[in-house]
């Protein structure tokens, strides 16, 4: 039996039997969260371009959400769909903008741009500025189905990343992924075989800030609220290290990486300002010692032991 | 007195905040530029270490009544130590690695140099008094020129070019210079390469903590000073293109320049002014305004 559908299925297994045990609105942010990194994963760990500016995607596209429910009376999959649509286009032009340059270029260009997005959210007149937006309504999923339940709600989101880990994991194994990879092993040689590289790169930028847009409408739903927060570059920064923590590159890595950073700030609320200190040494650590992550550090071990899976 | 409508104090008060803002992007993206030129490494903590600088003074004032005079060689010497010392310690290793290590791994020490000011010292701030001889100012009829702005606007000019100079038409420099091109032939001749890289980084970062000094009095010393100051420099850096020194000191100057004047003129675009410059510049002119293409 091949690794990855045992992976799969443990994944659907834990989803649906977690609400049990956890809180269903800390494993609520940890789905959208390790959406997040997946989509961020596909861009990072799979074309090599590092986007220091995601958060402008999950942000935007929570405001969105959150005004198309609560202002335009949207139903909520409306909503999140006018959010991810959004952060594609936003995609489209960040990208555009970003992929002419290289390396920490790159990532300087993206975070500067997300930034300006900052500025915007705290400036427009609907976003509440520093408020934020509060009190948006979950709705009713098609017209039926009470979100405002906890537990409709959670199985929702489990479905909406389900679907977008889905969406990942084709895009990594296809033929596009497979250009993709050629383009972060060896950019030269995938121009000179022929491949328009921008073009995939850019489809690679468009494809993560989409989805990065379907974790940021999500959580907008599941906490009612569209805040500065999901905007500002601190959370461009927290979505790197749950992608380096758990592995980039891996599949199932930033999924694992955005469950220990999501439940340390949880469970470490009261520490105060020392999560920030311990997010940054867990962040020199990574680096320093730790560059494949969780999933990928176990990767190795498990090839060296010789199991086959 | 107008112009364009504008009454001229506030036009000349704003340029004048301007050509400060100007002062600190320019120290700040110069200091990023000698980093990025010899270690190839973007530094992210820069804003934390500048952050510290102004810290170490007011330290040094309120605890042991050290003051300003000394707070701007000493606070200098101070952070640049500790910047070789992280060079040492972590930064050697990652040389051979993918540049965007360096940016992740002083990303984490940011993260964990803010959190430990603020946990020692809250988010309110706390204030820095100007220095008795540099208080007052001039009355120029139109307006009035506070002493301390203008020294702060005098002294970073006067230290930028300095480090022009030195890096462009000296001895010294043209080592470093070597050694962004070709770190092993450089080594060839009996330059200490290692040595310098670590002293290179103590001077970047030196140069960001002169410039909390000066930034001291003049804004609230505040441990998020930094992280706010930081994503500008680096837009100021895009736009300058990080391959030449002097690009980051006019881009910086003039960039404070151009935000001063969109606060007279329509202030609700100040703070994006420069994010919307930088994606024309890019638009145009992909390595930026002074960079070249590698």
């Amino acid at each position: 039996m091949n690794g990855k559908l045992v992976g799969w299925i443990a994944l659907i297994a834990i989803g649906l039997v977690a609400p049990l045990v956890l809180y269903p609105v800390l494993l609520m942010k940890i789905l959208c969260f390790a959406l997040f990194a997946c989509a961020f994963n596909l861009l990072l760990g799979y074309t090599g371009l590092l986007s220091f500016g995601h958060a402008a995607f999950l942000g935007s596209a929570g405001y969105v959400c959150g005004y198309a429910v609560q202002s335009l009376g949207l139903s909520p999959e409306l909503g999140i769909l006018a959010g991810t649509a959004v952060a594609a286009a936003l995609g489209f032009v960040f990208g555009s903008l970003a992929i002419r340059r290289a390396g920490i270029y790159f990532a300087m260009i993206t975070l500067a741009l997300a930034q300006l997005v900052y500025f915007l959210a705290l400036q427009f007149p609907f976003t509440g500025g520093e408020d934020g937006m509060q009190g948006i309504p979950r709705g009713r999923l098609l017209g039926m189905i009470d979100l405002g339940d906890t537990m409709n709600m959670y199985y929702f989101v489990l479905a909406i990343f389900l679907f977008g880990f889905w969406v990942v994991d084709r895009a990594i194994h296809s033929p596009f992924g497979q250009v993709l990879k050629a383009i972060r092993e060896n950019e030269p040689r995938a121009v000179s075989l022929g491949y328009d590289v921008e073009k995939y790169k850019l489809l690679a930028f468009v494809l993560s800030a989409a989805l990065s847009g379907l974790a940021g409408a999500t959580k907008a739903l599941v906490f009612q609220l569209a805040s500065l927060t999901d905007v500002h570059w601190h959370m461009s920064g927290e979505i790197v290290l749950m992608t380096l923590l758990g592995g980039m590159g891996t599949v199932f890595g930033p999924i694992a990486g955005a469950a220990i950073v999501v439940g340390l700030q949880n469970y470490g609320a009261e520490l105060g300002q020392w999560v920030t200190v311990l997010t940054g040494v867990i962040f020199v650590i990574c680096v320093l010692a730790f560059r494949r992550g969780i999933f990928g550090e176990l990767a190795v071990l498990i090839r060296r032991s010789g199991i086959r899976i | 007195m107008d112009i364009f409508g504008i009454p001229i104090q506030a036009l000349m008060g704003q340029l004048l905040i301007g050509l400060i803002n100007g002062s600190f992007y320019a120290i700040l993206s110069l200091g990023l530029a000698i980093i990025f030129g010899l270690l190839n490494i973007i530094n992210f903590a820069h804003g934390a270490l500048y952050m510290m600088g102004a810290f170490v003074s007011w330290i040094g004032l309120t605890y042991l009544g050290i003051n300003y005079w000394v707070a701007l060689i000493a606070s200098p010497v101070v952070v640049g130590c500790l910047g070789m010392l992280i060079e040492r310690t972590m930064l050697k290793h990652l040389y051979r690695l993918d540049h965007l290590y360096g940016l992740l791994l002083t990303f984490g020490l940011a993260l964990i140099i803010e959190g430990l000011f603020r946990y020692q010292f809250g988010i309110s701030g706390a204030s820095y008094p100007v220095p008795e001889l540099l208080s007052g100012g001039f009355n120029l009829g139109f307006m009035f020129l506070p002493k301390y702005r203008a020294w702060v606007v005098l002294v970073s000019l006067v230290v930028c070019f300095g480090s022009w100079f030195i890096i462009e038409r000296t001895k010294l420099g043209s080592y470093l210079r070597a050694g962004t091109e070709n770190p092993q032939l450089l080594q060839a001749f009996g330059i200490n390469v290692p040595l310098m890289i670590t002293l290179t980084y103590g001077f970047g970062v030196g140069l960001a903590a002169f410039a909390g000094v000066l930034a001291a009095p003049v804004f609230q010393v505040n441990p998020v000073m930094g992280s706010n100051l930081i994503i500008v420099v680096f837009a100021v850096v895009v736009i300058g293109g990080m391959g030449s020194i002097m690009g980051s000191i006019v881009t910086g100057v003039g960039l404070g320049l151009v935000e001063g004047l969109t606060k007279v003129f329509y202030p609700e675009a100040s703070s994006v002014v420069i994010f919307v410059i930088m994606g024309i510049v890019l638009l145009l002119r992909p390595a930026g305004l002074f960079g070249r293409e590698r």
